[in-house]
């Protein structure tokens, strides 16, 4: 780095608001687990990157993809042969709550939702993250290499979400994926609004949801401005310079104005969706991906056009009024429009481990509906969209030249009923194997039981 | 009483023809006849006057019918979509557009669902044109360990589609403890008394659990033998519904199942079927411990019937989906398409009307775009009743409302 660069990022720095220079708290702890060069041919791959390459290579050493295609491999190493198999980039869940509502889903287990207080910007998921959930364990069967553990919908700023490495560990932290932004989950419509509305407080209606945001980003731009003044006199040497008070619910509100906190908002309604882009227009910030959607597919250009994703069911509905438009096609009319970010996302222990099945629903009907939607495009609704919406599209997401190697060999086509992960690798380290009972990780929880049936 | 029984019998035997058969030739499908016929390849199917007229090779195609040429796709009976409460229920958050349980502690075996059934409910074309011709109208779970009577109606839309008799449902296991003082050693204890009560009603001044419509519902299970469903998942609360269910004749069926494989052997040899949700895999609670991707392949290997059940009433068409992940871990391929077709007919006892593609049999067929298990495919044609049903939903609607790219005026104009 020539010099010139580094006193800009020194001067970069000086600038930035002094939260942001705190050492990160509850650090990841995650370390690749051990691998081995490994090369991987005769595979029909599809990148993630809208590219299927067939009776192709991929090689992975030192936990990254050092080689994806066709052509001359290097030999003496470790050799899968795919013949007949498909390979993808990991898949990336975008909205689970494996870890807060663990199974068994005991009451004991319950620890996605905060609804003690409609606003709850200071709750992390990963404090509530027991990483003993089985669940974990049935989604990497699946292939999922990473997903973002979010609170529940029962608040309007329900609080911080992680982002885990499908990897187990005596704690989150070791899951923790390095470098990975926190998001933070809000909630439009029903859930909110019945809640509390019950409680006879605030809010008990959509208008109520509305005044109750707002009257939180004004005191996060309040909290920044209290914080500027204060680093000011600080930098002018000024005697009277005295910290404000840190505010846990403040300082997340705050990392999402500066754009350093992802927004992560369930939101069914249309009309409801498009307020809440007003809402970040009149505070500056923005919706990285609106969840559950179930009406997405009404306001899809205007979703492409804000470069807001849309994390989505192929083909729930109907459990409450604000999902009784719901359409099958609403994964592929939001992918319509260019630019656009769609997602297949589950919000579910079930659901996660078929994130191929619920892709390949969706590519169905939007291929009916008269699109042209390869397997090579959909892929992408449960990779490289996902990691772009959890800021980790320059690590993971997609199979090019020096990402993480997450991978996954199928036994087919992963766009089929009867698709199987055969293999899945995290950071190259070969994690799971469907033929290798070695290879199958099993949660404290799940130890000893049954004993005396026989499997 | 004895006549009241007779009359209550009586009614369950409604049968209803489609107001409006059509004639239609269907050419060339591979037809899974689900009998004893096995899988026909290219064979054409003739349909009139509600039922399947003829099976055959190059069948003589009459003027002015409906022809569709199959082209070799895949010809199945109608799918049994589940449990469901479809046409009880709308939105399940909004509660005065549900009627699926019965909310009273006491118990009322006598509830029957059916009188709540709404033909025009919107779930009924979302369904059927997935590929799904019945279903077995679920009784609640909020109330007593008795969630009541429910019954299998075809999704053709009409009023009186109801098929076979009417079905109880019982609560057993974790779901129920609270419902008899928080033990499940206590739910044996009171559905024994109910079913001694049946038997033998108390004195005038005793205590008792029933009403007299009560009574009199459970002891025409008892002597009938007709279908009672148990809602359970332990191994061990299912070896106690055998028991309970053997001990007052009645005719057990399995909801739920997570461990009935560590059971199979039981339930084949006391030939009790069981509905399960293939795609159950986790430790959800105490009771099933023993989930597993293959319960379906071990069970039905054993010989017992199974069918598929749990994807809930929105989203009943989940449940090809689940027959095809039940497929990929060791169900054979046709008993995947059985247990959503002719095993349910068999465990309800009506395949003459669903479940089976025969001659001089009501026509509840699909045609499928491919293999009808795969999520890749899609039901082209459903006929119920000898009826082609619309291919159109609320949700057709709205995807063709939506689809059209920039239009002049707002989309409320645009009425698919």
């Amino acid at each position: 780095m020539r010099l010139k660069s580094i006193l800009a990022l020194l001067l970069m720095l000086f600038v930035l608001p002094i939260s942001t220079l705190q050492a990160e708290v509850y650090p990841s702890t995650y370390n690749p687990l051990p691998s081995n060069p490994t090369l991987i041919t005769h595979a029909t791959i599809l990148t993630g990157t809208g590219e299927r390459l067939d009776d192709a290579s991929l090689l992975i050493a030192d936990g990254k993809i050092a080689f994806v295609g066709q052509g001359d491999v290097p030999e003496g190493i470790t050799t899968i042969d795919a013949k007949g198999r498909w390979i993808t980039p990991g898949l990336i869940d975008v909205h689970s709550h494996l870890g807060v509502y663990a199974s068994p889903g005991v009451k004991a287990h319950s620890d996605g939702n905060e609804m003690t207080n409609p606003t709850t910007p200071n709750v992390w998921a990963e404090h509530s993250v027991w990483p003993q959930d089985p669940g974990f364990s049935r989604a990497l069967a699946g292939g999922v290499t990473t997903l973002q553990t979010l609170p529940g919908s029962g608040n309007l700023i329900g609080g911080r979400g992680v982002t885990l490495k499908n990897v187990y560990s005596n704690s989150y932290q070791g899951m923790k994926f390095p470098g990975a932004p926190h998001g933070l989950k809000m909630a439009c419509g029903e859930n909110p609004k019945r809640v509390y509305g019950e409680r006879k407080q605030l809010p008990s209606t959509r208008m109520g949801n509305m005044a109750a945001y707002r009257s939180q980003w004004i005191l996060a731009q309040r909290y920044i401005d209290d914080w500027e003044a204060y680093e000011k006199k600080v930098s002018d040497g000024k005697d009277d310079a005295k910290a404000p008070k840190r505010d846990l619910k403040m300082e997340t509100l705050a990392a999402v104005l500066k754009g350093e906190i992802l927004v992560h908002m369930h939101c069914y309604r249309a009309d409801e969706m498009m307020t809440i882009l007003d809402m970040a227009d009149e505070f500056g910030y923005k919706i990285t991906a609106f969840h559950h959607g179930v009406e997405a597919y009404k306001i899809a250009d205007e979703l492409a056009e804000k470069n807001v994703c849309a994390a989505l069911w192929a083909d729930w509905w109907g459990f409450k009024m604000e999902a009784y438009d719901g359409i099958q096609e609403n994964i592929a009319i939001v992918d319509r429009p260019e630019g656009s970010c769609a997602i297949v996302h589950s919000d579910s222990a079930e659901g996660i481990q078929r994130l191929n099945q619920e892709a390949a629903k969706a590519m169905t009907r939007g291929n009916l509906a008269g699109m042209n939607i390869p397997p090579e495009h959909a892929i992408g609704w449960i990779t490289s969209n996902a990691a772009k919406a959890l800021g980790i599209e320059n690590s993971t997401g997609s199979l090019e030249k020096g990402k993480m190697a997450d991978v996954v060999i199928w036994d087919v086509n992963p766009f089929s009923v009867y698709a199987k992960a055969d293999q899945v690798f995290i950071d190259g380290a070969l994690v799971y194997d469907r033929n290798n009972p070695d290879l199958q990780p099993v949660s404290d929880f799940e130890l000893g039981q049954l004993q005396g049936v026989s499997k | 009483m004895k006549t009241l029984k007779t009359v209550f019998i009586a009614s369950l035997a409604i049968f209803t023809m489609a107001a409006q058969a059509q004639t239609i030739m269907i050419q060339g499908a591979t037809v899974h006849t689900m009998g004893k016929d096995g899988t026909l390849e290219n064979t054409d199917v003739f349909i009139s006057g509600g039922k399947i007229q003829k099976i055959g090779k190059d069948l003589p195609v009459p003027q002015d019918i409906y022809v569709f040429n199959a082209e070799g796709k895949p010809l199945t009976p109608g799918f049994f979509a589940g449990i469901t409460s479809l046409g009880i229920e709308e939105v399940s958050a909004v509660a005065e557009s549900v009627d699926g349980s019965l909310a009273l502690k006491e118990m009322h075996p006598e509830f029957n669902i059916i009188p709540a059934y709404n033909p025009h409910s919107s779930l009924i074309p979302v369904t059927r044109i997935e590929g799904f011709s019945f279903t077995l109208l679920g009784a609640g779970t909020k109330g007593s360990i008795f969630g009541g009577q429910g019954r299998l109606v075809a999704l053709n839309g009409g009023y009186e589609s109801f098929i076979g008799s009417s079905v109880l449902f019982i609560n057993v296991g974790r779901d129920a403890s609270e419902l008899s003082g928080g033990s499940r050693a206590g739910q044996w204890m009171l559905l024994h008394q109910a079913m001694q009560e049946a038997d033998n009603p108390p004195a005038s001044n005793e205590a008792r659990l029933l009403t007299r419509n009560g009574r009199n519902t459970l002891s025409a299970y008892a002597e009938n033998g007709m279908k009672t469903v148990f809602n359970v998942d332990r191994a061990s609360d299912i070896l106690e519904v055998l028991r309970f269910a053997e001990s007052y004749g009645l005719s057990p069926v399995i909801s739920g199942g997570a461990e009935a494989w560590m059971v199979a052997k039981q339930l084949a040899i006391a030939k009790v079927p069981v509905l399960l949700n293939s795609l159950s895999n986790l430790p959800g609670n105490f009771d099933s411990l023993g989930s597993r991707l293959d319960n379906a392949a071990i069970l039905e290997a054993a010989g017992v019937t199974i069918t598929f059940s749990g994807a809930g009433s929105h989203n009943a068409r989940k449940q090809r989906q689940m027959a095809g992940n039940a497929v990929s871990y060791g169900l054979p391929h046709e008993a995947g398409i059985a247990a959503l077709t002719s095993n349910p007919a068999q465990i309800f006892g009506f395949t003459d009307d669903q479940g089976m593609i025969r001659r001089n049999k009501p026509a509840n067929v699909v045609l499928w775009s491919g293999d009808p298990l795969e999520v890749t495919s899609v039901a082209e044609r459903v006929i119920i009743n000898g009826e082609l049903i619309p291919m159109e939903s609320r949700q057709t609607k709205l995807r063709d409302r939506y689809l059209p790219e920039n239009p002049d005026m707002p989309r409320a104009y645009i009425k698919p």
